[in-house]
């Protein structure tokens, strides 16, 4: 019982040394945190900025989660965080402060339909898109496909997509109650498994298991965006409140500069603010850049 | 004299031992009821929001069928119907739990009663391993291979209530399996040895003897096993479809409290109507636990007399 | 009617097949996952940190933040569970109204979906305590998460020592406390361990209660620096981490590097892997344990 006793004192005196011995030898940097949560479509580009800004910059950590456009819109408001990434303008989120929060656009993101290959579709007018969306037509032959009833997926209501996709690409009409999902990857992998199977997502989720079809014979790529030809794409957002301190307004011109524009913004699947011939307002107002 | 008299009316070293002990684990046991209190009042307050804050009407609430929060209908109310998805928990629950419990039953039966060595080698490690699958796997696999199965069988997309409570059947199969092994473990040695003194056959012994001793602890399992099913989120929204429409049969797209709820709640902002609406649907899932819960604990009281 | 023997006959066939049939499917079930999964590991994938948009991406800074959350997790929820489950069996009134309410309120935070705990750890801890999305919010939420099954586990482990043993202690003049602590426990030993072990399985697996409070990212890690109190020690327990569960789920439902179907599926498998080896090396201490603390030979 003693010795047990002795052993016991002995570990909690040695673990109790080593963290003392620890704290007093740790790295003193005057760290700066800088936490970003919000949407999960931007956290990859926001991480990765990160990493390489806290790479550049000794003693900074930029701490990026995801959580939802919604949960970072709300903490940002709050004051809980730092950045809140959104993939929609502050205005469009209900219960959200538009007039606290500052905009920062960090990059465009398109979005377009896709469909499961078995539907046999390679065009299709923005009437018929729509028309798909509300269930007026409700098999691929209807619209000059294979004969195969539609299965409509959305992306769950709130998410920044499916409001980018129903504004510009069903010109504001209501996708008819369907199936949800709150993933760009369980969309696409359910539209490439399940026969006549159609839904949108970004276009860095577009891959071969899918058919990205023709919009009013538009084909949906980068520079058909750039030139506002392609009309469903929405900016990437990271909102502060009120004015960023100078760390935080430091780190977002590091992500609007040229390196992380060219290199990293392409590379995951967005395009470069810079690149954009027109921008487009909270309601819609299209103005040419040049 | 006195040194005698001191000891006698001096605690032992045992007893304070005894009740430092007694302390300490009331202690760990209250601060579980601390914990479970805190989320109660805090899934409620928020819950209950609906219905105050927003002045969202309860009936409506529970049997309406329409939701879509952040619209309005033509008198200004917005369509926050739970009825799809309290519909859906429930058939999900009830059919997987009456596909799993015979099957749980049976092998429980299997590694207690007639081969607890190959039970204990193969089926018990086996079990405990599946517990350990994320449930986001359990969603894949689903996805990869009964929502096929389902759409082969039964025609549509194959995303619905059957396709959830075959998933879940797999998930609380292992649950209800090895707390049904423990309750039958637990029944004493000499009810079996008294019965095949009578004379009973082995299934005689079970079926008469040994599940009816252990019938308030099946019941137990079979409710862990249905609320797991009740709580589970991932991978029953990757299979039921997501349609917040009432169920038309088991293979349409229908919706679950849970995987509306998981879906919604990044999107939505905190202490907004569609936000609120959401944790009160955590809330019905509390309650309709609570419910369950209840009930259950009628039914073993009942067995246990 | 069919007489005794039949009908023993045949229910014994059939408990067979029940056995057969779900031996079947769990065989078939982690099959799939090992089949779909092992070829892709390698040495490489299981230590190489993770990549966001190209293929090559490893798991090693995953795997090693699921094991020491899973660490820490239990080092605070058992000895909660322990003492909760020794006042359950072995103090409290099992017929009082109070002891019911508790048990009840125990299995009710059971059938709470992960999401509303881990909301609750996020509002709590990450913001109200100020813990940031760090090891020790998923810990603690994890804990409220774990408590439920592994309180009931001890419990149900406590129950099945005969009452004999107790009535032996207390014969030999023994406080309930010695009795537990000397007779009962010990020989409770193999059964908690193995209640510790389902528990972890389902620790180590879980993904939602994980992802607003310890977070998904994994910053990369200094492993040569073991000092908890560096930002990027392995041992800090107040950096975010990102555990294999969650970069399963994140892989899954957001991933756009090229090769993640492979990653999920190779990290799927090593999440089984690494559940078995854990289950295989509970099986054998709690042997040992038993051994030592009992005269059992």
């Amino acid at each position: 019982m003693k010795r047990s006793w002795l052993i016991s004192a002995a570990i909690v005196v040695v673990v109790g040394g080593l963290l003392a011995l620890g704290y007093t030898t740790r790295e003193k940097n005057g760290s700066v945190n800088i936490t970003a949560v919000g949407s999960t479509a931007l956290q990859p580009l926001v991480e990765a900025a990160g990493e390489d800004y806290a790479a550049k910059n000794m003693g900074v950590f930029v701490n990026v989660q995801g959580g939802g456009t919604g949960t970072g819109l709300a903490q940002v408001q709050q004051g809980a965080v730092d950045l809140g990434n959104s993939d929609m303008f502050a205005e469009e989120k209900d219960g959200i402060k538009a007039n606290q929060l500052v905009d920062h656009k960090v990059a465009i993101v398109g979005i377009a339909p896709m469909l499961n290959k078995q539907a046999n579709i390679k065009n299709l007018t923005q009437d018929q898109l729509i028309a798909i969306f509300t269930k007026k037509v409700t098999n691929w032959k209807q619209v000059g496909g294979a004969d195969l009833p539609i299965v409509l997926v959305n992306r769950v209501s709130g998410s920044g997509t499916r409001a980018t996709f129903e504004k510009w690409g069903l010109k504001g009409a209501e996708s008819a109650d369907a199936q949800e999902q709150d993933s760009s990857g369980m969309v696409r992998s359910i539209v490439s498994t399940t026969p006549g199977a159609v839904s949108y997502a970004a276009f860095a989720y577009l891959d071969k298991t899918v058919s990205v079809p023709t919009l009013n014979g538009v084909k949906a790529d980068d520079d058909n965006v750039k030139d506002g030809k392609w009309p469903i794409w929405s900016y990437e957002h990271v909102y502060t409140k009120g004015k960023p301190t100078k760390d935080v307004q430091a780190f977002l011109d590091f992500i609007d500069s040229k390196h992380i524009q060219t290199t990293l913004v392409p590379q995951l699947g967005y395009i470069a603010i810079h690149d954009m011939e027109i921008s487009r307002d909270v309601n819609g107002k299209i103005t040419s850049e040049n | 004299m006195d040194n005698i008299r001191e000891s006698l009316l001096k605690q032992s070293a045992a007893t304070r031992k005894d009740r430092f002990g007694r302390y300490i684990s009331l202690a760990a046991l209250l601060l579980i009821v601390v914990v479970v209190l805190s989320i109660f009042w805090f899934v409620a307050s928020k819950g209950l929001a609906t219905f105050f804050a927003n002045k969202v009407n309860l009936w409506d609430f529970l049997t309406g069928t329409k939701w879509a929060p952040g619209q309005k209908d033509a008198n200004g109310h917005p369509f926050v119907g739970a009825a799809p998805m309290i519909v859906g928990s429930f058939l999900v629950t009830l059919i997987s739990a009456l596909i799993a419990t015979p099957f749980a039953i049976g092998t429980a039966v299997f590694m207690t009663e007639i081969s607890p060595k190959r039970g204990a080698k193969i089926l018990g490690p086996v079990t405990e391993l599946l517990v350990g699958i994320p449930s986001v796997v359990y969603g894949f696999i689903g996805l990869s291979v009964i929502v096929p199965v389902m759409r082969h069988l039964f025609g549509g997309s194959g995303f619905g209530i059957l396709a959830g409570a075959m998933v879940l059947f797999v998930m609380i199969l292992p649950t209800v399996t090895s707390m049904t092994v423990d309750t039958l473990k637990s029944v004493p040695r000499h009810y079996r040895e008294s019965s095949l003194a009578l004379g009973a056959t082995r299934w005689q012994m079970i079926y008469k003897v040994i599940l009816r001793a252990a019938t308030p602890g099946i019941l137990t399992a079979v409710v862990f096993g249905m609320a797991r099913a009740f709580g589970e989120a991932l991978a029953v929204q990757m299979v039921v479809g997501n349609a917040a429409l009432m169920p038309q049969n088991l293979t349409s797209p229908a919706a679950t409290l849970t995987s509306v709820l998981t879906q919604g709640i990044g999107n939505t902002v905190m202490g907004s109507l569609e936000n609120n609406a959401l944790w009160s649907l955590a809330l019905i899932l509390l309650l309709m636990s609570l419910v369950f819960n209840s009930v259950i604990r009628a039914i073993a009281k009942k067995g246990a007399m | 009617m069919l007489n005794p023997k039949q009908a023993d006959k045949i229910a014994s066939a059939i408990l067979y097949a029940i056995a057969g049939f779900v031996i079947l499917i769990l065989a078939a079930l982690l099959g799939y996952i090992l089949y779909q999964g092992v070829p892709h590991l390698s040495w490489h994938f299981l230590t190489a940190p993770a990549t966001a948009f190209t293929a090559g991406g490893g798991i090693g800074i995953q795997l090693f933040n699921s094991l020491y959350l899973l660490v820490i997790t239990m080092l605070i929820s058992f000895p909660i569970a322990l003492g909760a489950g020794i006042y359950l069996n072995e103090y409290a009134n099992k017929k009082s109204r109070a002891t019911a309410l508790i048990r009840t309120a125990i299995e009710i935070l059971s059938s709470l979906p992960s999401v509303v705990v881990g909301l609750f750890g996020f509002l709590l801890f990450v913001v109200q305590f100020k813990l940031g999305f760090s090891i020790l919010s998923g810990a603690i939420s994890l804990t409220f998460f774990n408590l439920p099954l592994l309180t009931r586990s001890v419990e149900e482990s406590l129950r099945t020592i005969p009452d004999l043993q107790r009535e032996a202690g207390a014969a030999l003049g023994l406080s309930r406390w010695e009795t537990v602590g000397h007779i009962i426990l010990p020989a409770a030993l193999p059964s908690i361990v193995t209640g510790v072990v389902l528990s972890a399985g389902r620790v180590f697996g879980e993904a939602a209660a994980l992802i607003y409070t310890a977070g998904q990212s994994a910053p990369a890690l200094d492993f040569t620096d073991w000092n908890p109190f560096n930002v990027s020690s392995p041992l800090n327990i107040m950096r975010p981490a990102e555990t294999l569960a969650v970069h399963i789920w994140k892989v899954n439902s957001e991933g756009i590097m090229p090769d993640a179907a492979a990653v999920s599926a190779g990290s799927s498998a090593v999440l089984i892997i690494a559940v078995l080896l854990f289950n295989f090396f509970a099986r054998y201490l709690s042997g040992v344990l038993f051994k030592r603390l009992t005269a059992t030979k």
